[in-house]
């Protein structure tokens, strides 16, 4: 069943079109890859699909479970199951991690009309993930992402992936900043979360990240379309001829 | 500046006030002298206004234009209503001295408790004690400014509490204001005295009880530290959206003092904080700190005067403003330091979050150094919510009031935490909460 149908995506920038006529279907329980050049609008899909505000649609829909993201604001995305780990997860002084975890989790479980998470049970969980993600308790004590190396902020994007259990996952350029190690905990921490109910959007620039998040289907975008899909060996083909191929299409 | 020339109709309008007041105000014929003395250098100021440097960003005669007569002492429906008020901001396990429109009321305070460890009288009882000839110094200040004289002109009456030497205090003081009445004014004047070697907490909360209106609030505080002495002041201004409050703190630090002192400011159309710390003793650390969130039409002023008359004192200043619609905020933050106080170490950090494009924050940061071995310094920002941020925090599921309340804590909470009390600082992050609830 198709989890996210996008049709025909015309997206701007200022004045500048980035996007020009998307069109992407990822089913559930399904990993796609999209590569591409730097500027052939890879984090801009991500943005628009997360509501990231300063971009104008001016054409085509996004669908999630068959219904309009784009009448939602960001939060009621996340709410509804779309998770975007971000590829510079920001730092927020003051707020504390634990707290922001439950306020997050509790606040999509709200707005879903669910109970509220008890304290044990929430600690519980938070344990469980993190040790599996190699990611000590202190850090969790510490402000959101403050002070934390490259591999800690991303383990912390897949930590909250576990812990919200969103229906589609968005990776924007996880591999961005890491060391083979870092990349090795942070896939395999991925990876766990595979499963028939969720998919996942694993957008990169090399090879490399696919390496250890093996896509079922891998598409090409270049110059704000996505001009080529196959299957898993397609990111091979392209790590050996490039993308030069697609700049002229 | 020669400022008699500049009063006003409105600064005339007093002197009807204190004629028809006399008669309530407590004190021996040496005493009441002196409430002349001050109410006529308060005539001869005026209510202060843009021209006075001090008060360049609070107007008080464009602000607030006159001054209500004195509030009629509480009746009992009044006390019944200020007895609510207590119960839901008293401060759990603290020992309470309430005021109720200006008038100390015994019932609602914990005297017995409180004697059993401290001196305590009233400013009433001290000031209509004939046979105390020294009476009339406790009107008396090192600064005599226009709200200041008239507060000594007036007050009715406050606490005035020592604490012996040695002593340590084994629960805070809380000392309540409570508004009951609307349309009238309370002054009211506290002393208190803290003995070499003490440790204490005190803490003042003003409030209005039930619909109180538009009242009015004159202040002062008088606070002596001994050396060696540890405390904590923390000021709560949760005052009516409709209420002014001014004001004012003198406070003297003796030697290898520790004091750590806080304001936060959630209420009132019209407030102003002066605090006028003069660390007299070497070797003392004083924190001083404070919050103010505004947000309506609301003008909040925090002016703090730290004075380093001696060597090898430090002192640290972290002010936060949270500014929402078209409120305004102020702070100044003066620190001085003497010829003689070498080795001084005096920093202060002033950051202002706006919340809307008509909100406006006064930042006036002021280095008077006079010694040349010290190390002095001061930091002041302004600007708006970080967009990265909050969309970080949507895309995890916060509706936007509540991903801007998680940010507006963090941000004050860099003040807050430097109250040391676990339960001080619940209490006081329970106001602030609170605060970002009213917001529409």
């Amino acid at each position: 069943m198709a989890l996210l149908e996008v049709k025909d995506l015309k997206v701007r920038v200022e004045e500048r079109e980035i996007l020009h006529g998307l069109t992407l279907t990822v089913n559930e329980g399904e990993v796609h890859a999209i590569m591409g050049p730097n500027g052939s609008g890879k984090s801009t899909l991500s943005h628009v699909i997360a509501g990231k505000p300063g971009y104008e649609v001016t054409d085509g829909q996004i669908l999630f479970k068959g219904e309009d993201l784009l009448e939602m604001s960001p939060d009621e995305r996340a709410a509804k199951g779309v998770f975007l780990a971000f590829q510079y997860p920001v730092e927020i002084p003051g707020v504390a991690t634990m707290n922001f975890l439950r306020t997050a989790l509790n606040a999509q479980r709200k707005a879903r009309g669910e109970d509220e998470y008890s304290t044990p049970d929430f600690l519980k969980k938070v344990r469980e993930v993190s040790k599996s993600l190699n990611i000590p308790q202190d850090m969790l004590k510490r402000g959101v992402n403050v002070g934390f190396s490259g591999g800690e902020k991303k383990r912390n994007e897949v930590l909250q992936m576990a812990l919200f259990e969103p229906s589609l996952c968005i990776l924007d350029e996880m591999d961005s900043g890491l060391d083979i190690d870092a990349l090795r905990i942070a896939a395999d921490g991925v990876n766990a979360l595979r499963s028939p109910g969720r998919a996942m959007v694993v957008i990169t620039h090399y090879q490399r990240l696919l390496n250890y998040i093996v896509p079922d289907v891998v598409h090409v975008m270049s110059k704000g379309r996505v001009v080529k899909s196959g299957a898993k060996d397609l990111a091979l083909e392209l790590e050996a001829s490039g993308y030069a191929q697609f700049e002229d299409a | 500046m020669n400022v008699a020339v500049a009063k006003t109709g409105k600064g005339r309008a007093v002197s009807d006030l204190f004629a028809s007041a006399e008669g309530r105000l407590p004190g021996a014929p040496d005493v009441i002298a002196v409430r002349r003395e001050a109410f006529e250098t308060y005539e001869r100021l005026g209510l202060p206004h843009r021209r006075i440097e001090e008060w360049k960003y609070t107007d008080l005669r464009a602000l607030v234009g006159e001054m209500l007569p004195l509030a009629a002492a509480p009746d009992a429906d009044a006390l019944k209503r200020a007895a609510e008020a207590v119960k839901a901001h008293a401060i759990a396990g603290a020992r309470k001295l309430v005021l109720v429109d200006g008038v100390f009321a015994a019932d609602l305070s914990d005297v017995k408790a409180l004697a059993s460890e401290v001196s305590l009288k009233t400013l009433r009882e001290v000031l209509a004690d004939e046979a105390n000839s020294a009476a009339g110094d406790l009107l008396q200040t090192a600064s005599t400014d226009a709200v200041t004289s008239l507060n000594a002109a007036m007050a009715t009456d406050g606490a005035v509490v020592s604490v012996a030497d040695g002593t340590h205090l084994s629960a805070p003081i809380q000392l309540i204001h409570i508004a009951t009445a609307a349309g009238a004014s309370a002054f009211t004047r506290s002393h208190l005295r803290i003995g070499e070697g003490a440790r204490a907490t005190i803490v003042e909360t003003f409030v209005a009880a039930g619909k109180a209106s538009g009242y009015q609030v004159n202040d002062a505080v008088i606070l002596w530290i001994g050396d060696n002495a540890d405390i904590a002041h923390i000021r709560l201004m949760d005052d009516a959206p409709d209420a002014v409050n001014i004001s004012s703190q003198f406070v003297t630090v003796g030697a290898a003092v520790k004091l750590n002192f806080f304001n936060m400011t959630t209420g009132a159309a019209v407030s102003r904080l002066q605090g006028f710390i003069t660390l007299a003793g070497e070797g003392s650390e004083l924190s001083a700190n404070g919050v103010n969130l505004l947000q309506k039409t609301e003008h909040g002023d925090t002016t703090l005067v730290v004075d380093h008359a001696v060597p090898n004192c430090v002192s640290r200043e972290t002010f936060r403003a949270v500014i929402d619609d078209r409120a305004h905020s102020v702070f100044q933050g003066r620190i001085i330091v003497r010829p003689d106080a070498q080795k001084t170490d005096g920093k202060m950090m002033t950051r202002a979050l706006l919340l809307s494009d008509e909100a406006e924050a006064d930042n006036k940061p002021e280095l008077e150094i006079f010694a040349d071995d010290v190390s002095c310094g001061h930091g002041a920002t302004a600007g708006a919510l970080d967009d990265s941020l909050l969309f970080y925090l949507k895309a995890r599921g916060l509706p936007e009031k509540q991903a801007q309340a998680l940010l507006i804590q963090a941000f004050v909470g860099e003040a807050i935490e430097q109250i040391a009390d676990d339960g001080l600082r619940e209490h006081v992050i329970g106001i602030a909460e609170r605060w970002l609830e009213r917001r529409s």
